[in-house]
């Protein structure tokens, strides 16, 4: 067999190969192929990795708790104890500075904040909230923008008017102001709901804040997909057929919507986790003495003079995420509508 | 020398004094005109004179409001020289020191053009009770009739304490009991004297005239507040109300105090009343050395404890808060030990009555040397309020907000579930003396309105200073022991007759108050005037502070 036929065939067999596999099977081909979208998620990986290490660093690389203030405190530099935050000899002798980077990883590796904290450890503490706040709210956004989508797609009339209204009201409000003023009077007294009591300190309340302000924005596309999928041939086959609401809304219509979802997760969380950090950033989001990244940087913006990197740390941490999460979106969307491609990485 | 050698002499000296005083006269007339721009966070409350309680605004009252006696505009220890004002001298009181006979000065008006009468002095007394001024009970509750202003407030006549004689342009003032502090009373700007027809209530942001050098000719909370030339101003008394250097003093709110910083700096801008955040302390020590002005203050910083409220209505948990702070580390958050000195007790270094106590540290004694966190921890253990919850309450600006972060970590270690909650300074003073408002702890400062002990322990800790329900409380810790207020009215009388005497009654009274634990008291500040470059004649009073209207901006 010559070269020319034996590629021929080679390409035959892919094809077959290809027809025959099943579409999340093609969509893990794409991804794999996708070489930026895989080095993001590697980065992604790291990121979340070191962050779920943070108590083993505070406690046994560091040996510090950074929830604690500690502006009286000592720490080492090149051999020498030194304090954590060092009064001013120069001039009228007025201010006090914290420690910065020693680039030692058992001390003050990024330096102290105000409070003569640990930078790097509290950093790690911060960016595992910052993660969890923005999964968790992403997944929450993503439930239940899927149910009201399906929902108000698939019924229309009444059921369909009084979601997408009740979507319009959230959708009228520009999000960041929405998401503040629910922030602001929530978070500021907890909320008691019935036997449950959610305390002002409580990570939930940022969670629920905003999922619920970005609802609509993943509720809307999905209900226009709905809706186009209710005319689909193989959808009026099956009701034609006779088979359940039940059973059409789960094999018909949600498999066929899944993959909307998929890819709006890993942009929303990116996107919540921006929120978060606006919100923790006005003091209406994570609440000390726990971190974000978004806190990290409010106390860092009273260092930005002697101590940048405070706020300079966190802000590098939340931009390589955010890109991360954005470029393995897109890639994941990519994968699942090939059609939808926004740019060629193959 | 020959006699016609000294006639020369000295005619010539008189000459060259001559010159050198018009000079001077022509210096500083040449430096009349243009605008002081002040810079706050927040506006300061209220714009009433006899309502409002903070520095931001005494400070500018000074240049805007008189008594019938006022402490002397000086620099130095001169300023705590009471001297008459609106009055035209300070009487010498009669009946055992119960009756003030003042005169008023003729011709001076306020800032609409009415003249000042007696009947606007009998009505300025009577406002201090209509407006429930914080210091009615505690200032001038000593007047005769104030008990029934102060039951009543809207039908207040004062009866038989405040009358007027028109014709000899007196106002006789009667006391149910001699009152050796009542003259420094009289010159704060709660017994500001205002027109007749002012507000009954509290005027908000509405200016009420006044007779100093300047008026208050706008108002904005959110953006700004403006002085300008009283039109009907003539000095009558440099020592109590000179003219002032600006035409114009604003001070505008919003900035972040970083931002204030370097628009000082940047020459944008002249003054800010802010603290300055720690990180910007060693620039302005350094770079603007010759700006920064650091003075010596009667001031304490503490954090006062509700006695009223779990957990604090325990005295073990009280102590437990003051064993475990660590008065170092606070001292380093407010700019560090030269612009800071830990303290445990309510009376400042120097003041009268003063006398060296802290038993709230290792090694119990008169100087504060390092927290006793165990001890604090067994405290709170014995007190049985491990567990709870505790928020402690700041002004939103970096430095009190710092300092409310540090008592949430040592609360935590201690064994509370403590939380920080920063409020706006425009409404935080009023909020945190509100008991309706259930605040646990909060961060204060107090800086005396006159010197005396009495200014501290009697206002601040005094039932007299108690009132519930009301945003004038001054007394916020809610702290009434009838045995230490009843030794506090002694001290009074006492002062009458033996300032020494009443004194030493006063370091008791000291002892006892911080031993049972109403606050914890911080550090003894220092405080930082920054001033831009084109700022001239700084003159800090260590009564009212940086006396505003004497610099001059050109």
């Amino acid at each position: 067999m010559s070269d020319a036929i034996a590629g021929e065939a080679t390409a035959a067999a892919g094809d077959l190969a290809a027809v025959a596999a099943s579409p999340w099977a093609l969509a893990r081909r794409r991804l794999l192929r996708n070489r930026v979208a895989q080095t993001m998620a590697g980065v992604l990986a790291l990121i979340v990795v070191v962050c779920l290490c943070a108590p083993l660093y505070a406690a046994h690389v560091a040996h510090t708790n950074p929830f604690r203030s500690n502006i009286d405190g000592t720490t080492i530099v090149g051999g020498k104890t030194v304090p954590v935050m060092k009064e001013s000899t120069s001039g009228l002798g007025l201010g006090v500075t914290p420690i910065g980077p020693t680039w030692d990883i058992h001390h003050y590796f990024l330096g102290a904040d105000g409070q003569g904290r640990d930078v790097a450890a509290r950093l790690l503490y911060g960016g595992r909230n910052s993660l969890l706040i923005g999964a968790a709210a992403a997944l929450i956004t993503c439930f239940f923008a899927t149910i009201i989508g399906i929902v108000a797609g698939f019924f229309g009339g009444l059921v369909d008017g009084v979601l997408s209204r009740a979507l319009d009201v959230i959708w009228a409000f520009p999000v960041y102001l929405l998401a503040i003023s629910l922030s602001t009077v929530l978070i500021a007294r907890g909320v008691s709901i019935g036997p449950f009591r959610l305390e002002s300190g409580s990570l939930l309340l940022p969670i629920v804040i905003i999922a619920v302000v970005y609802i609509p924005y993943v509720a809307r596309p999905i209900r226009g997909e709905v809706l186009s999928l209710r005319r689909r041939e193989f959808v009026e086959a099956a009701i034609g057929l006779g088979a359940s609401t039940w059973r059409v809304l789960w094999s018909d219509i949600l498999p066929n919507i899944v993959t909307t979802a998929i890819v709006f997760f890993p942009l929303m969380l990116a996107i919540d986790m921006l929120t978060e950090a606006a919100l923790s950033f006005l003091s209406i989001g994570v609440q000390e003495p726990n971190a974000s990244w978004g806190t990290i940087i409010l106390n860092g913006q009273d260092l930005l003079y002697t101590r940048p990197a405070v706020a300079i740390a966190p802000g590098i941490a939340i931009a390589l995420t955010v890109l991360a999460l954005n470029v393995l979106g897109d890639g994941v969307r990519d994968a699942l509508d090939p059609r939808a491609k926004l740019r060629r990485t193959d | 020398m020959s006699r016609v050698g000294k006639m020369l002499v000295l005619s010539m000296l008189v000459a060259i004094a001559a010159v050198s005083a018009s000079s001077t006269g022509a210096t500083t007339s040449g430096h009349r005109g243009g605008t002081m721009k002040l810079l706050a966070k927040a506006a300061g409350g209220t714009l009433d004179p006899q309502v409002n309680y903070t520095l931001q605004y005494w400070q500018l009252y000074q240049a805007t409001y008189d008594g019938l006696l006022a402490f002397t505009k000086a620099g130095g220890d001169a300023a705590f020289q009471v001297v008459p004002d609106l009055a035209e001298s300070l009487p010498t009181p009669t009946n055992g020191g119960k009756k003030w006979v003042f005169k008023l000065r003729k011709g001076i008006k306020f800032s609409n053009g009415k003249p000042v009468t007696v009947d606007d002095v009998v009505a300025s007394f009577r406002r201090i009770f209509k407006v429930k001024s914080p210091t009615s009970g505690g200032f001038y509750g000593g007047i005769v009739g104030a008990k029934l202003c102060l039951a009543k407030p809207a039908g207040c006549t004062l009866k038989g304490g405040v009358s007027a004689d028109a014709k000899a342009n007196t106002v006789t003032v009667n006391l149910v009991a001699a009152d050796p502090e009542f003259k420094y009373k009289l010159a704060v700007p709660h017994a500001s004297i205002l027109p007749a027809d002012a507000p009954t209530s509290d005027a908000g942001t509405k200016p009420i005239p006044g007779t100093g050098a300047y008026y208050f000719a706008s108002y904005n909370p959110n953006k700004q507040l403006v002085m300008k030339r009283n039109p009907y101003f003539k000095e009558w008394s440099k020592a109590a109300q000179p003219d002032g250097y600006p035409d114009v003093i604003q001070q505008s709110f919003g900035l972040t105090v970083e931002a204030q910083i370097t628009a000082i700096e940047n020459g944008q801008a002249d003054w800010t009343l802010e603290a300055p955040p720690a990180d910007r302390l060693n620039e302005m020590g350094t770079k603007y050395a010759s700006q920064t002005h650091v003075e010596t203050l009667t001031a304490f910083w503490y954090a006062p404890m509700n006695t009223n409220l779990a957990p604090f209505n325990n005295v073990k948990a009280r102590q437990a808060v003051n064993y475990a702070i660590d008065r170092n580390a606070l001292v380093k958050i407010f700019g560090g030990s030269r612009l800071a000195q830990p303290s445990c007790q309510v009376l400042p270094p120097g003041f009268p009555g003063h006398v060296d106590y802290c038993p709230y540290t290792k090694n119990p004694g008169t100087k504060w040397s390092a927290p006793d966190v165990a001890k604090a921890k067994l405290l709170v253990q014995q007190s049985g309020t491990k567990g709870a919850s505790v928020t402690v309450l700041s002004s939103d600006d970096e430095v009190n907000k710092a300092v409310a972060v540090y008592f949430q970590s040592v609360l935590n270690q201690i064994g509370y579930k403590a939380s920080v909650k920063p409020i706006s300074g425009n409404i935080f003073f009023t909020y945190v003396q509100n008991t309706k408002n259930k605040v646990q702890i909060n961060i204060q400062q107090w800086y005396q309105d006159y010197p005396a002990a009495s200014d501290f322990l009697n206002i601040l800790f005094g039932c007299d200073s108690f009132h519930p329900g009301s945003d004038s409380s001054i007394n916020i810790a809610g702290f009434c022991d009838k045995k230490i207020d009843k030794q506090m009215k002694h001290a009074l009388t006492t002062a009458l007759t033996d300032e020494k005497a009443a004194n030493a009654e006063w370091a008791k009274i000291d002892k006892e108050v911080t031993d049972a634990s109403p606050m914890a008291t911080l550090f003894t500040p220092k405080h930082i005037d920054f001033l831009s470059k084109r700022v001239g004649n700084f003159t800090f009073s260590k009564q009212f502070y940086w006396l505003v209207d004497q610099s001059w901006v050109q």
